[in-house]
């Protein structure tokens, strides 16, 4: 005879399965909302022209997003060329060099640096990064600029996507095997060659996944590069240039989407191309980490 | 001759390194400096005792109250709501279900999730609130706000969990005891301390998001009295109040991003302290 506690085991067992189900999907979800209310855009505008056109008139219709496309490159790319030296050094002298004592002192800032809220991050590009764009780093070029720029934005994006890559990086290193090391040690390489002939290599694709979670990361960030890169409607040409950046069109909109026919839709669509992004971007580098795992255990 | 340029090399390499360690940690001390330089003259008695005065948020007088008050509610709010989804979820995949390829594919997805910008739940939660003919609540923003943070339980708690040793879950078995006890008086207890950690990450992440919030929670200078009605949050009351060219509204703007500042450190503070302390004690 079945005790009580065994079928309520099997039953919480039948439950939980449908439930962790339902939640899981819940990306999917997401997706397809987007997808199904950025049809009409789609259907009225073809795709080619909402992303190749930098025709940007929502009041006629016209709802090409070049402008805001190369906005988000080019806020990225500047971040990934901040973020990612920095993080390299950091990582490998976290993992490599630096005796466990500094390591329980580094790793706290590094914690906090990545729960610091997007808007203080604004408020600090706002304070300080702005204005020292203005009047000490454009001077230099013979630029005159608000401040209010592409670099701007890439600068307080890269100092946010900055725990992330070094996290992961760090995790990545820990994976290659001590022997590996050993090694190269044993046959008379210092410390530096082996990181670099050996140990950077095996890492090679850890670090690539680290860099692709990090370039995900900066896709979505909103209100920081809101605040700083000056929000006009145009494509880049320089780093002194504003820009206005796909999160940043959704967020700046969301207001008068409904007045506007096909506005909603656009700003929908706007966001299927930043979820698809990410999504891809995100499923890529897991892919490769857990290979990397699945090699350590094998 | 050889020897010495790869010497040099390494030392070269090393203060480079040493340099980007101090050039991380300097920018976070320098982000907290300035913030708390802009924030401390602003601070006041009135502050964080009233709410703003003179209609929305242009008024010179009254403090932040409503910001701080909403803000504090739609993170709790959604920190709770978040781990009572979380919970059953991760219970699931490490003590229920065996096959880890199942498993596997959830923490995928939740990792997915995790990935996705709070921007994007902002607009999926608006679309919601559009069809249902919502309006901007405390309610709608703790919901969308738990789909951000749900990810961060789930990834956090799963870590820990992960960790206990089987050789618990066969001692629990070995007793007679089902799953469902062992997940809720073995497992569970084990990994309080995970849990308490993940929380306090969740809470902070939920109190420091804007982006979400700016659609479904909207914006208002009254301190919210239910569930339906719309609520300030801190990191909005800092973004709108700061493009305002009014001297005594940008000192609220930056008394906010002073109290949500030391909101952050103080949480990450007390999940340091929680993890040193209790990690001595588990099994």
């Amino acid at each position: 005879m079945l005790n009580g506690r065994i079928i309520k085991d099997r039953l919480t067992s039948k439950i939980l399965l449908i439930f962790t189900i339902l939640i899981s999907l819940i990306v999917i979800i997401i997706g397809v909302e987007l997808f199904y209310k950025s049809q009409p855009i789609i259907k009225s505008n073809s795709l080619q022209e909402l992303i190749f056109s930098k025709d940007w008139h929502p009041l006629k219709g016209h709802f090409g997003m070049l402008s805001f496309i190369a906005g988000t490159a080019w806020v990225t790319i500047i971040a990934v060329i901040i973020a990612v030296p920095l993080c390299l050094l950091t990582a490998i002298y976290l993992s490599e060099y630096v005796h466990k004592r500094v390591l329980k002192i580094i790793n706290p800032f590094i914690d906090i640096l990545a729960g610091i809220p997007s808007v203080i991050f604004g408020v600090w590009g706002i304070i300080i990064i702005v204005p020292f764009i203005r009047f000490n780093i454009a001077p230099l070029f013979g630029v005159s600029t608000t401040g209010y720029n592409v670099l701007a934005g890439g600068i307080i994006l890269g100092i946010m996507i900055i725990p992330v890559i070094i996290s992961v990086m760090v995790e990545v290193f820990k994976t290659i095997p001590v022997e590996l090391r050993e090694a190269s040690l044993s046959l008379g390489a210092t410390k530096w060659q082996t990181i670099k002939l050996v140990v950077l290599k095996k890492a090679k694709p850890g670090i690539i996944a680290a860099i692709v979670l990090g370039v995900s990361r900066a896709l979505g960030e909103t209100m920081a590069v809101l605040m700083v890169v000056g929000n006009m409607v145009q494509v880049p040409t320089s780093v002194f240039d504003s820009a206005y950046p796909l999160p940043t069109l959704i967020a700046n909109n969301y207001g008068e989407m409904l007045s506007i026919p096909m506005y909603d839709s656009a700003l929908m669509f706007a966001a299927l191309v930043l979820f698809i992004i990410v999504v891809l971007f995100n499923v890529l580098s897991r892919i490769i980490l857990s290979r990397i795992e699945r090699k350590l255990r094998a | 001759m050889n020897m010495k340029k790869t010497k040099i090399e390494e030392l070269f390499f090393k203060t480079l390194m040493r340099l980007a360690a101090i050039i991380i940690i300097g920018t976070l001390l320098l982000i907290i400096y300035s913030i708390f330089i802009k924030g401390l003259p602003a601070m006041s008695w009135e502050m964080i005792t009233q709410t703003p005065k003179g209609g929305y948020y242009l008024g010179k007088e009254g403090g932040i109250l409503n910001a701080i008050i909403g803000s504090l509610l739609l993170a709790a709010g959604s920190t709770f709501l978040a781990t009572i989804i979380s919970l059953p979820i991760i219970i699931y995949i490490n003590v229920y279900c065996r096959k880890t390829l199942f498993s596997n594919a959830v923490r995928l997805c939740f990792d997915i999730m995790w990935g996705i910008p709070s921007i994007v739940y902002g607009a999926f939660g608006f679309t919601f609130m559009v069809f249902f003919g919502m309006k901007t609540s405390l309610l709608a923003g703790i919901i969308i706000v738990s789909l951000v943070i749900l990810p961060v339980i789930v990834r956090i708690v799963d870590e820990v969990v992960r960790m206990i040793s089987s050789g618990l879950y066969e001692a629990s078995y070995a007793l007679g005891a089902t799953r469902l006890q062992t997940s809720m008086k073995v497992i569970l207890k084990q990994s309080a301390t995970g849990i308490l950690t993940a929380l306090l990450v969740a809470f902070g992440r939920a109190i420091g998001d804007a982006a979400a919030v700016l659609f479904t929670t909207g914006y208002t200078d009254s301190i919210p009295t239910s569930l339906f009605h719309a609520a300030a949050t801190l990191p909005l009351a800092i973004f709108f109040q700061l493009s305002v060219p009014i001297p005594e509204v940008t000192a609220r703007a930056y008394a906010s991003a002073l109290i949500l500042t030391i909101i952050i450190l103080l949480i990450s503070l007390l999940a340091r302290v929680l993890t040193n302390k209790y990690n001595k004690f588990k099994v």
